[in-house]
């Protein structure tokens, strides 16, 4: 692993030890997920204790202590897609990759999250692959949005 | 560009930005919001831009990305200036026809224009629209005038006016009691009102003071912030600034929620621009006063709304709340005397002060002053971002702002203040909206989420979901909250599965009281407003769920099933394609049938059939 | 100095003491898991809970961190008070059920069967462990970690830590008895941790006495006589007996 990335990211915030969550959201940027080492390795450039990084990378939804999948697709699950439908659409997606919301499937070609609303209430249900928002969600879209990831 | 050294400076800035400025001149505004982003306006600005070089217009027309118009429904929005025409539902192949047709021939492209579904007409003009008809949008119309990335845009509508005023020709105490007057009241959620909490904080005890702007807006189903911070950042900045003044705080932190990444975008280029023209960091427009502001995006925990989580988590810590028996004003961030309102709390303050605080206090009800921005979304025509005075009634912005429910259906309620507030029913919709009435039902105002639901919602679901939600962003910390949503959720889910028992409502009832009344922070104490006011208004579908093991609203799976209407079915197979149990069966042409024991009640047969033949019961 | 009055009691105390101490001092018990005297109050457990009257208004708080202020009135066991208490402690049985400080207060309170299910989770919450390691210890060994119901305390990665000394604050101050200590053969063993650590042997007696992680710790931070590093306390005492008793022959 190169920790060179991770001086790096603490150097930009000047080793300031309240900056941690932005360094955490830096490397978790750098490797796709929070890596046991890099983590380790931070807390002891910023001397912080591991214990307040480690509860930190826990408690955040943003963070990911596992490696994630080449694609992430988020559903949202804010109350204006709910009242839409929002868990029939994370239903199916459950299903068809198989796997549960917060996983990874085993070729590591796709996690699957959720987030409690992204603020785009009007476009609910809302679907976000890889950072592209789809809107107004529907069974039939969502097959064909996996058809298209498929073939990525 | 050097930095303003003074008011003249000032003004002189003033003056040359107006000079380049020609209302009479032909401008094409693309809504660059985030609703609007999704439905692709950023190919549609392609566009413009191309059509307008290859027809060698650049002299004559602008083209400007606007912040959020509000109306996400009907995006991408363009309007074109000066005869303010309101395009929606703009795609690229629309483009041509609209530079050849409306900017060089003043023709209006009929089929982009919105139809009042009410009276069949369409209407040019983006004010006569219903939808905007009877908002009043002091704080967010701006957004759709300025380029957020402009910092000139700001100052031509006369914006750091107020800032350069307040510096020159005011007091901190007398900007405090201009805001006191005018009786902002923090938009958040809490409702304190804004010029005491500034007096508490500049009064507390301490060397150094803090500003802080929360853009954590967490409440799902709000995105009033978002839309600010991304469309007017400025406007956020000169509030945060004068406030500062008023306090006497040289250091500020904006935190903003970590999925908005366009809003920390917009901020960070409106704060470099700010420097840059002296209006941030040293010697702010000549004054002496300094004042500088920091970034910091959150980690994704809706409690860090919270101030005191809020606060921790700036300091670099677990976002959980601590007890507020001594306030934040008085020992807040690293134990400092802090004041933190909200985004839009922030924007009011420059309109207060350009106008006055009288014109200010004219606009609202008795105790709820101002206007209040909302986001009116679920079953909803119309769905976007509404500002409207207080006091106005819910039945004006459901039914005249937002057109009503979709599809014909009836309305059943709207939901406010998010997993703090509660579910108010169609007896209430003569309701004015203010804090205080808002309350008064049992919900409340938060910081503007409107979500309507009509008659197929489950209001136990409702109750359901906003307690998962809470299960899911609760801190943990403390027992009432932690071990007490998690009891509420356990009930909960046993009556939307048909287990349903004799004695849940009560039992529900009183852990709500037990809860809201222990619990370390607002979180826990706000839980169980949604869980009281869906009993308080919709007891019968509780009794439903409990008594007769049936869900009304042909929601809750366990207590639904679907089934073919022989009648109806033509036996075209659609069904049978998207059933992922292999459920369904039959011959080509024939009716077709639903094995009960296959399905799992996804409702994707009931979605893609044409003729109704799927039945929910 | 601020006058209030708890239970009746009229009674002067520093402003912002915590309420819990002021009670303790008129003899009046205040039920808590989560609150030390030697540790910051962290207010999680919500037993403490008492009702306080200001200007008028009525409002439960926390006894251990609501501080003392001019002219209120509290009460630690009114119908309100007793009311919260007995669902909090409901709350608690429902989630370590087997717990004995839990089921004691059941019994005082006559909480019966929790109607919220009976879990068997041994841990409550109440940080105290957390909160002497990092306090009064330094080591920061654990933490909370997570969030909402699936929070719990444990160790970076729920792996051994190396900065755990071994020396066993957190089994003390435990109220549920969630953490097992144990010295075997030479080696101290907390299991919840994952951690062991050997232990040092009394260079007169023989006998383990304290993790040398713990006694190297201290060394480190504190100047004091190598001694007390290689004998255990009731040799050292011993031998300062001896040395007494010898001058006593002078």
């Amino acid at each position: 692993m190169n920790l060179v990335l991770v001086d790096d990211i603490i150097a930009r915030y000047r080793w300031e030890k309240a900056a941690i969550i932005a360094i955490l959201q830096d490397i978790q940027r750098e490797f796709n997920y929070l890596p046991q080492e890099a983590l380790t390795y931070a807390a002891s450039r910023l001397a912080i204790p591991l214990t307040q990084v480690y509860s930190l990378a826990t408690f955040y939804r943003a963070f990911s202590l596992k490696p994630r999948g080449k694609h992430l697709i988020t559903v949202c699950l804010g109350t204006a897609c709910h009242v839409r439908g929002a868990v029939r659409i994370l239903e199916k997606l459950e299903r068809e990759l198989g796997i549960k919301a917060g996983e990874t499937t085993d070729d590591m070609r796709v996690s699957l999250e959720t987030v409690n609303c992204l603020g785009a209430c009007a476009l609910g249900p809302i679907v976000v692959i890889d950072g592209q928002y789809h809107g107004q969600m529907t069974s039939v879209k969502t097959d064909s949005i996996l058809k298209k990831l498929r073939k990525l | 560009m050097s930095k303003i050294k003074s008011t003249e400076d000032f003004e002189k800035l003033q003056e040359s930005v107006n000079k380049t400025r020609d209302p009479e001149r032909l401008c094409i505004t693309v809504c660059s919001g985030t609703g609007c982003h999704a439905y692709g306006c950023e190919k549609v600005t392609q566009a413009f831009v191309e059509e307008i070089r290859n027809r060698d217009l650049q002299d004559k027309v602008d083209i400007r990305t606007t912040g959020c118009h509000g109306f996400c429904e009907r995006g991408p929005i363009v309007v074109i200036h000066p005869q303010e025409v309101f395009y929606q539902r703009v795609k690229v192949e629309d483009v041509a026809d609209v530079v050849s047709e409306t900017i060089l021939k003043k023709n209006i492209v009929d089929r982009l224009l919105y139809v009042d579904p009410n009276t069949g007409k369409q209407i040019i003009c983006e004010k006569d629209v219903p939808f905007y008809k009877k908002q009043r949008r002091i704080i967010f119309g701006n957004n759709a005038l300025i380029d957020p990335t402009s910092i000139d845009d700001y100052i031509a509508l006369g914006g750091y006016a107020a800032l350069s005023k307040v510096l020159w020709e005011m007091k901190p105490l007398e900007v405090i009691d201009v805001i006191k007057k005018s009786g902002l009241r923090g938009r958040g959620g809490g409702g304190f009102p804004t010029g005491r909490k500034w007096e508490f904080c500049r009064n507390a005890e301490g060397d150094r003071r803090y500003v802080i702007c929360n853009a954590d807006e967490g409440d799902p189903g709000a995105y009033m912030d978002r839309s600010l911070l991304e469309g007017n950042p400025h406007s956020v900045l000169e509030g945060m600034i004068i406030g500062a003044y008023a306090i006497g705080s040289h250091q500020g932190f904006i935190y903003v929620r970590n999925e908005y990444p366009l809003a920390v975008k917009n901020v960070t280029i409106a704060i470099q621009q700010a420097r840059e023209y002296g209006l941030l960091d040293r010697d702010i427009i000549g004054s002496g006063f300094d004042f500088e502001i920091k970034i910091t995006r959150g980690g994704g925990a809706f409690v860090c709304g919270e101030s005191t989580a809020l606060m921790a988590s700036l300091e670099g810590k677990l976002g959980e709340p601590r007890a507020k028996y001594v306030h934040t004003v008085e020992k807040g961030l690293w134990d400092n005397p802090t004041n933190l309102n909200n985004v839009e709390t922030w924007a009011n303050v420059p309109v207060i002060i350009n106008k006055g605080w009288q014109w200010y206090s004219d606009i609202g009800t008795e105790h709820s002053k101002g206007t209040k921005i909302f986001s009116l979304v679920g079953k909803i025509n119309n769905t976007g971002l509404i500002e409207v005075p207080m006091g106005i009634s819910l039945r004006e912005i459901i039914f005249d702002i937002g057109g009503g429910i979709p599809e014909g259906k009836k309305f059943k309620a709207v939901q406010t203040g998010g997993p703090s507030g509660g579910c108010i029913p169609e007896s209430l919709l003569d309701l004015l909206v203010d804090f205080e009435k808002l309350t008064e039902t049992g919900s409340m105002m938060g910081s503007g989420g409107m979500i309507v639901m009509d008659e197929d919602t489950c209001m136990v679901d409702v109750a359901k979901y906003f307690l998962n939600f809470l299960k899911e962003e609760s801190c943990g910390k403390c027992v009432p909250c932690r071990e007490g949503i998690r009891a509420m959720l356990e009930i909960l889910t046993r009556i939307t599965e048909g287990e349903g028992e004799e004695g849940d409502v009560e039992l529900l009832q009183e852990l709500s009281e037990v809860v809201a009344e222990t619990s370390l922070c607002a979180l826990g104490g706000t839980a169980p407003n949604p869980v009281l006011t869906t009993i308080k208004y919709f007891r019968d579908e509780y009794e439903a769920h409990i008594k007769e093991k049936r869900c009304p609203a042909g929601v809750c799976p366990a207590l639904i099933q679907y089934s073919i209407d022989t009648e109806r079915c033509t036996g075209c197979g659609a069904c049978v394609k998207v059933c992922p149990q292999e459920a369904i069966s039959g011959q080509r042409k024939q009716p077709h049938s639903l094995d009960q024991a296959k399905c799992i009640k996804c409702g994707a047969c009931l979605e893609v059939c044409k003729f109704e033949a799927v039945i929910k019961r | 100095m601020v006058s209030l009055t708890i239970d009746g009691n009229v009674v002067q105390a520093e402003e912002r003491t915590p309420l819990i101490k002021i009670a303790e001092k008129l003899g009046i018990r205040i039920p808590t898991l989560c609150y030390h005297p030697a540790l910051e109050p962290y207010g999680t457990c919500r037993l403490c809970t008492v009702e306080v009257v200001k200007k008028g208004r009525a409002r439960l708080v926390t006894a251990c961190n609501y501080p003392a202020e001019e002219g209120i009135v509290v009460h630690t066991k009114s119908e309100r008070v007793i009311k919260a208490r007995k669902l909090i402690i409901e709350l608690l049985l429902s989630r370590c059920s087997k717990a004995k400080v839990i089921q004691e207060l059941a019994e005082e309170y006559g909480v019966k069967e929790p109607r919220f299910g009976e879990g068997d989770e041994d841990c409550i919450l109440c940080g105290l462990c957390v909160r002497v390691c990092s306090e009064i210890v330094g080591a920061n060994a654990i933490s909370f970690t997570s969030r909402g119901i699936d929070r719990e305390v444990s160790t970076p990665f729920h792996i051994a830590s190396e900065e755990c000394i071994g020396c066993g604050a957190c089994a003390y101050l435990c109220p549920t008895d969630a953490i097992k200590l144990e010295d075997i053969k030479g080696t101290r063993k907390i299991e919840r941790w994952d951690t062991s650590r050997p232990l040092q042997r009394c260079s007169i007696c023989g006998n383990y006495f304290a993790p040398v992680a713990q006694l190297e710790y201290i060394k480190n931070r504190l100047n004091l006589p190598e001694e007390i590093f290689q004998n255990c306390p009731n040799c050292r005492r011993k031998s300062y007996a001896e040395q007494v008793a010898a001058l006593g022959h002078i």
